[in-house]
């Protein structure tokens, strides 16, 4: 038996002031830190983005194949423009704008019709293409990351890909043309999460939890049947169509394609800016949300119908793009906190402009066009590893 | 503002085992009710029943005579606030952001907290006083400081009854003590306060009801004083304790200490 001395390390108080305010805070724990702290300017934030993704906008217009100038580029996208303002029949208006562009106009010649034609024809469709689904994609992503409570979820949780995979090969397969392809795949999209919400309304116990897996189900089984296309396939056109359709490519996209995805997308982000602030206490979970007067039922099941539009038409006007709707917001989160009413406009113009640099980035580094599906793994999948060891790091 | 529970009885699905058997008992201001019981005797369940998340029981809950179950989650809300367990968040709000949530049934469907809002949150951490940790994150500070930020959350709310899940599970013995001093205090302004607690201490320091649930039944209720006594807590936690007087200064108030069956210190 051991006689202990009762034994007491001193304890270093830091200062009185220090301690005395601590009694009254319960924040023993809390290093000062966190106290006071002044939130980052947000606004110069969103203004550098908003430059960088119109800079990126300028420059895609130049990059590719068929090199232009920026400023031919420009010259070119504001003719209209230009030529409408100075066709008016307002004298002075005319006469201001005809003397504004007086040094440019010998410059606006320089194009001939091929380079026009490259800009309006081929470039610009792409771009707003490119725009859309990654605004599409990211949003839905930080809708559903939020909603599940989980930021490991990506839009196609509920099967949206799967479901527009099938519709795509099952139009490929039927040589149904472009058009159909585009609204078989949305259709194949919206099918496959309907019968995941319908699933997952049948399930009892955590709502969340029953659709996930209800998504994963039908994923596995609309994958399924796409796999069955493929093998029944003719593979000399039918096969290898399908296969670079699941890659995801811009390449094809028109401006018929950019009108109807844009009207579509455009239906479904407004509601989900709308909801900014009811999203954040969603992502609190199904009790607390409820308590807080939340009609979390109707809203999960409108946040579930947006993000669902969008991401199915942007998914059948692109074909599978994957990481960029499990990335963004991610980088969003980063740089403008966890709080949807800035993540959401955050995520629109940061989602956009990614696409749009990989799209870049796919139809440059190789003499055949890189499938988009391909190239995003390949940036998201690095970026990715390294916000998640900074986020180890942070916390 | 009363709030009646009478022959209130639950069970999860099909499932012929009753989570809560006859649960009856009603509140009134300024009353800080205990609710005490082993883990998994239906004191959540309970709790879910009175916030209106589960509605497939059976008897009545009455909020100011009107049955909660003919009130929608926004009109609940108006007049019962919920505090759960603090648990470290997924999504690092910062904490003037979890404190305006609470404000989300005065915000318009489509709109945002403005700046009256914002005020009101901070007056609340100022009261509070974690009002220096606006823009801290939700998730960096401590357990008893979330618990805080939560019951600021609950006052903006502007409910009268507040249901809290074991406020102070997994805060240290300083945060214990200081957020239920928060809480007495909350009381004797004449808010409600339904809590749950294992410790029979918390019940006779700061609360004037209590409850002990004990299979879903309600065993024995009152005062702590009368009702918490070594015989109760031995048939319920299985525990032999010794209830003891205890002086200080003017106040005179009971503790609880658990006697060797073993749980004292070995004799070495």
């Amino acid at each position: 038996m051991v006689d202990a001395e009762p034994m007491r390390s001193p304890l270093t108080t830091p200062t009185g002031a220090a301690a005395e305010t601590r009694l009254h805070t319960a924040g023993a724990a809390s290093a000062p830190s966190v106290s006071d702290r002044e939130l980052p300017d947000y606004r110069l934030r969103f203004i550098l983005l908003i430059l960088a993704a119109f800079f990126c906008i300028i420059a895609s217009f130049a990059v590719g194949r068929f090199s232009l100038g920026i400023s031919d580029a420009v010259l070119i996208l504001l003719s209209p423009a230009i030529h409408f303002a100075m066709s008016m029949d307002v004298p002075i208006l005319g006469d201001i704008v005809r003397i504004l562009l007086s040094p440019l106009i010998p410059v606006a010649e320089t194009w001939d019709d091929a380079m026009y034609s490259v800009v309006w024809n081929i470039r610009l469709p792409r771009i707003l293409a490119a725009l859309l689904v990654g605004a599409a994609l990211s949003t839905a992503g930080a809708a559903y990351q939020g909603m599940f409570q989980n930021p490991l979820v990506s839009p196609d949780i509920l099967g949206a890909s799967a479901g527009a995979g099938f519709g795509a090969a099952l139009a490929i397969y039927f040589y149904l043309g472009t058009g159909a392809i585009t609204i078989f795949a949305f259709a194949g999209g919206l099918v496959a999460v309907g019968t995941a919400y319908a699933v997952s309304c049948l399930t009892r116990g955590n709502p969340t939890l029953g659709m996930v897996l209800a998504g994963i189900l039908v994923a596995s089984l609309f994958s399924a049947a796409t796999s069955y296309i493929k093998l029944v396939a003719d593979t000399n056109d039918q096969l290898p169509a399908i296969t670079y359709w699941l890659m995801g490519s811009l390449a094809g996209a028109t401006m018929g394609d950019v009108y109807f995805a844009g009207m579509v997308i455009i239906i479904g982000l407004v509601p989900l800016y709308l909801f900014r602030w009811r999203m954040n206490v969603l992502t609190l979970g199904e009790d607390e949300a409820k308590s807080m007067g939340i009609n979390t039922h109707l809203l999960r099941l409108i946040v579930i119908l947006c993000a669902t539009l969008v991401t199915a038409v942007a998914v059948s006007i692109s074909g599978i793009i994957g990481w960029i709707g499990l990335v963004i917001p991610h980088f969003c989160r980063m740089i403008f906190g966890y709080d949807y009413r800035r993540i959401i406009p955050a995520a629109v113009i940061m989602g956009g402009g990614f696409l749009l640099l990989v799209d870049d980035f796919a139809r440059t580094i190789a003499t055949t066009e890189v499938p988009l599906g391909i190239l995003t793994a390949f940036v998201g999948a690095p970026i990715f590893a390294y916000l998640l060891m900074m986020g180890g790091k942070r916390s | 503002m009363s709030l009646e529970i009478s022959r209130l009885s639950f069970a999860y699905g099909r499932r012929t085992r009753l989570v809560l058997d006859d649960v009856s008992f009603s509140v009134k201001e300024g009353d800080l009710l205990a609710v005490l019981g082993p883990n998994g005797v239906g004191k959540s369940t309970m709790f879910r029943c009175i916030l209106g998340f589960l509605r497939n029981y059976r008897g009545n809950i009455r909020l100011n005579g009107l049955d909660i179950k003919t009130l929608d989650h926004k009109e609940i809300a108006k007049h019962v606030a919920y505090i759960p367990q603090s648990t470290h968040p997924i999504f690092n709000y910062t904490v003037l952001d979890v404190v305006l949530m609470g404000l989300t049934n005065q915000v318009r469907l489509l709109g945002t907290p403005d700046q009256s809002h914002i005020d009101e949150a901070y007056a609340a951490m100022e009261n509070l006083g974690i009002a220096h940790l606006r823009n801290a994150g939700y998730g960096e500070i401590s357990g008893g400081e979330r618990q805080l930020a939560l019951i600021a959350r609950a006052l903006v709310q502007k409910a009268k009854i507040l249901i809290m899940d074991e406020p102070t599970a997994n805060l240290d013995y300083g945060n214990q003590f200081r957020v239920m001093c928060r809480i007495s205090d909350l009381a004797r302004d004449g808010y409600i306060i339904i809590l749950s607690t294992h410790n029979p201490d918390h019940a006779f320091l700061y609360a004037n009801r209590t409850l002990m649930i004990y299979g879903g039944r309600v065993i024995a209720e009152g005062t702590p004083e009368d009702v918490l006594d070594a015989g109760l807590i031995k048939d319920v936690y299985g525990v032999d304790v010794h209830i003891e007087d205890y002086q200080y200064g003017s106040r005179c108030h009971k503790l609880c200490i658990p006697i060797d069956g073993g749980i004292g210190k070995h004799e070495w």
